[in-house]
């Protein structure tokens, strides 16, 4: 069996005295697709950040890609996931293609690889405009092609199909299976169950912070 | 540290090079606080050349808190900040960067509003040309003391009046010794102490800032 | 350690109590500043707590926060107490050297420069709970404050001597010159270094009291956050 490379026991997370996460117990493996669902505030953007070391642990255990998450510095772990939250990604000031520019180089990305990710999610016209103008959808998408450069090792998308089209989603469900099969893992929430099972995800559902029975 | 200081740096210049908010808005407000400083004064003593180093700090200081905070904002619209995390810049190369970039803007803050204290104040050409080098160090050391009161305040409650009632106080020495410094190289007196001042604030906060910014980016 | 707390406070009261009877009644009045001396035995003293004793506890807890081995709540919660304490001293400082300026300088503010770096130390000292208050979070708090308490000791020398350079009319140092010269004598002497060590007496007797009244809170809200967190989980049953 190989190591997960997500693992979670009792995993508690508290900001300003309210418990996002209230003991999460999580094994995902690798290349493994996960749907989280639930109603609002059950935790789904905040187990997403723990796995993203973008939020503290508070207690409990917690590693990902081999990282303890109650170790401090979660610099390493930032690295090697990618992210795609509820708003626009980057600057708003600057141009698509100067935000791409500055995040491939930040990550030793090669910048040829713009064009043709700029080209898959369908804004190859849209590169020198500046990221403020575009519409939400939009913005989604060159948070699309950011990830298409990023090759994370974790994708960790937070309602990903929201602000996407028809077209959008069909795109992104076939960028998923993509994905998958380049041997990622991918953790997604969602609303919208339906949409994904195409996909075959493993479905788990979020209610008061922890981990519920289906 | 150097490469990621360069990129940042570069990423602040573009966001104001498109977004013109240092020429829109911080220069022409600059200006505005030297005018409305020689009514204050009254018409004996606005232009009258004595005034003009303090007024010129004092605009400079208020100018650099509406920098420091515009230097913030840019890194906490929504999304942002997740989206730049995850590209786990170090935060030693992100202070020195931003730091950077603020300097740049505050030297071409600084020389317009200098042009406005010989216009308006009647300081001489030749004096404010002296004054230059002390203006460009103290406007350095603000740049790097701003950069981190401006992470120190980011995302909290009411940035926008904490951050002054942290920077001001902070930037007090240099406001004396650029003052100072200005009135020596028109007025003639001694500069040494107040370069050591200036000097020691700015390897200071550059010590500090690249020590103690990983800490406040993990708030 | 511990035996010796229990201490503190009826040494604190004892040794104020000698000091003002010493500053009031016993010892002499000045040749020169008549009864206005009186005010060596309080304004010296608090100042001393003030600038150098409660600012070096701040300054030491947040160094010891920031630093990720002794990275604990309780140096938070120590840098925490002892700048709410050191305002007050700061405060009283400033009100005592208004207090002796009035009849020296015939004025209540005077643009010294002790007395200006004393206030812009104050309001700086201001900013630091400010800061805490804006911050809800506490980690993220007590992050914020360390490096916030960290700068502020980084700017202490600075603004001493930009004032210092800029303006002083402020007596020279009074218990020794810059020579090294005992310049105060006899009782006055003695009065003046028990003053010293009363207010310092005061300021660990008030900053074990604020620590504690603050620990207690944190019980509180640590049982109080166990509530939630059980109300949290019982939203999944």
């Amino acid at each position: 069996m190989s190591t997960p490379v997500v693992r979670l026991r009792n995993a508690v997370v508290v900001q300003s005295h309210f418990p996002l996460l209230s003991g999460v117990d999580l094994d995902l493996e690798p290349g493994s697709l996960t749907l989280l669902t639930g109603p609002n505030g059950a935790g789904k953007t905040s187990l997403l950040r723990l796995l993203g070391g973008l939020v503290p642990l508070t207690s409990g255990e917690a590693t990902v890609l081999g990282h303890d998450l109650s170790g401090g510095d979660a610099r390493w772990l930032r690295r090697r996931v990618g992210w795609l939250g509820h708003e626009a990604s980057f600057y708003q000031d600057l141009t698509v293609r100067q935000n791409l520019v500055f995040a491939a180089r930040a990550l030793e990305r090669p910048l040829e690889a713009i064009n043709p990710a700029l080209e898959r999610v369908g804004l190859e016209a849209r590169g020198d405009v500046t990221t403020r103008l575009l519409s939400a959808g939009q913005r989604r998408r060159v948070a699309l092609a950011w990830l298409l450069i990023r090759r994370a090792e974790l994708w960790l998308l937070d309602e990903p199909y929201a602000s996407l089209d028809d077209e959008g989603r069909v795109f992104f469900d076939q960028l998923l299976a993509d994905v998958q099969a380049a041997g990622a893992t991918i953790v997604m929430s969602a609303h919208d169950p339906l949409r994904s099972l195409t996909l075959a995800p493993t479905l788990i559902r979020l209610v008061g912070g922890r981990v519920v029975p289906s | 540290m150097i490469a990621v200081a360069w990129l940042v740096a570069r990423k602040d210049l573009a966001i104001e090079l498109r977004s013109r908010v240092l020429l829109w808005q911080v220069v022409p407000f600059g200006l505005l606080a030297l005018l409305l400083a020689g009514l204050a004064l009254g018409p004996s003593l606005a232009g009258h050349s004595s005034s003009a180093p303090g007024l010129f700090y004092l605009v400079t200081l208020f100018t650099a808190l509406l920098m420091v905070a515009r230097s913030q904002a840019v890194e906490h619209t929504p999304g942002t900040r997740a989206s730049v995390a995850t590209l786990g810049l170090d935060p030693a190369g992100v202070f020195l960067g931003k730091s950077f970039a603020l300097m740049i803007e505050l030297w071409v803050t600084g020389l317009v509003l200098l042009a406005g204290t010989v216009v308006l104040l009647h300081t001489s050409l030749v004096g404010t040309v002296h004054a230059l080098p002390s203006v460009l160090l103290a406007l350095g050391a603000l740049a790097c003391a701003g950069t981190l009161y401006g992470a120190l305040t980011a995302g909290v409650d009411g940035p926008a009046t904490l951050l002054p009632v942290l920077a001001l106080p902070a930037f007090a020495p240099l406001l004396v010794a650029g003052e100072r410094s200005f009135s020596a190289a028109l007025h003639g007196g001694g500069l040494w102490e107040w370069w050591v001042i200036v000097t020691v604030t700015l390897v200071g906060y550059l010590a500090a800032g690249i020590l103690l910014y990983g800490v406040l980016e993990e708030s | 350690m511990k035996r010796l707390a229990p201490l503190l406070g009826p040494a604190t009261v004892l040794s104020l109590a000698v000091t003002f009877v010493m500053g009031l009644w016993l010892t002499p009045p000045d040749v020169v500043q008549g009864q206005l001396v009186r005010l060596l035995y309080v304004h010296p003293a608090l100042a001393w707590v003030a600038l150098y004793v409660s600012f070096a506890t701040t300054t030491i807890a947040s160094a010891l926060y920031l630093w990720p081995r002794t990275r604990t709540m309780t140096m938070d919660r120590v840098a925490y107490c002892a700048m709410e304490v050191s305002i007050v001293f700061i405060a009283l400082t400033l009100i005592t050297g208004s207090l002796w300026g009035r009849p020296a300088w015939g004025v209540w503010w005077a643009w010294d420069a002790r007395l200006t770096a004393t206030a812009i130390m104050l309001i700086l000292e201001l900013g630091y709970l400010a800061l805490r208050r804006a911050n809800d979070d506490a980690k993220v708090r007590a992050r914020r404050s360390a490096v916030f308490g960290i700068l502020i000791a980084l700017n202490v020398p600075i603004i001493h001597f930009a004032v210092q350079w800029w303006k002083t009319l402020h007596q020279p140092a009074t218990v020794l010159s810059n020579s090294g010269k005992v310049t105060v004598h006899g009782s006055m002497l003695w009065t003046l270094l028990l003053s010293f060590v009363a207010f310092t007496l005061l300021f660990f007797w008030l900053l074990r009291a604020r620590y504690r009244l603050e620990n207690q809170r944190e019980h509180r809200r640590d049982a109080g956050l166990a509530t939630v967190l059980e109300q949290r989980q019982r939203e999944g049953l």
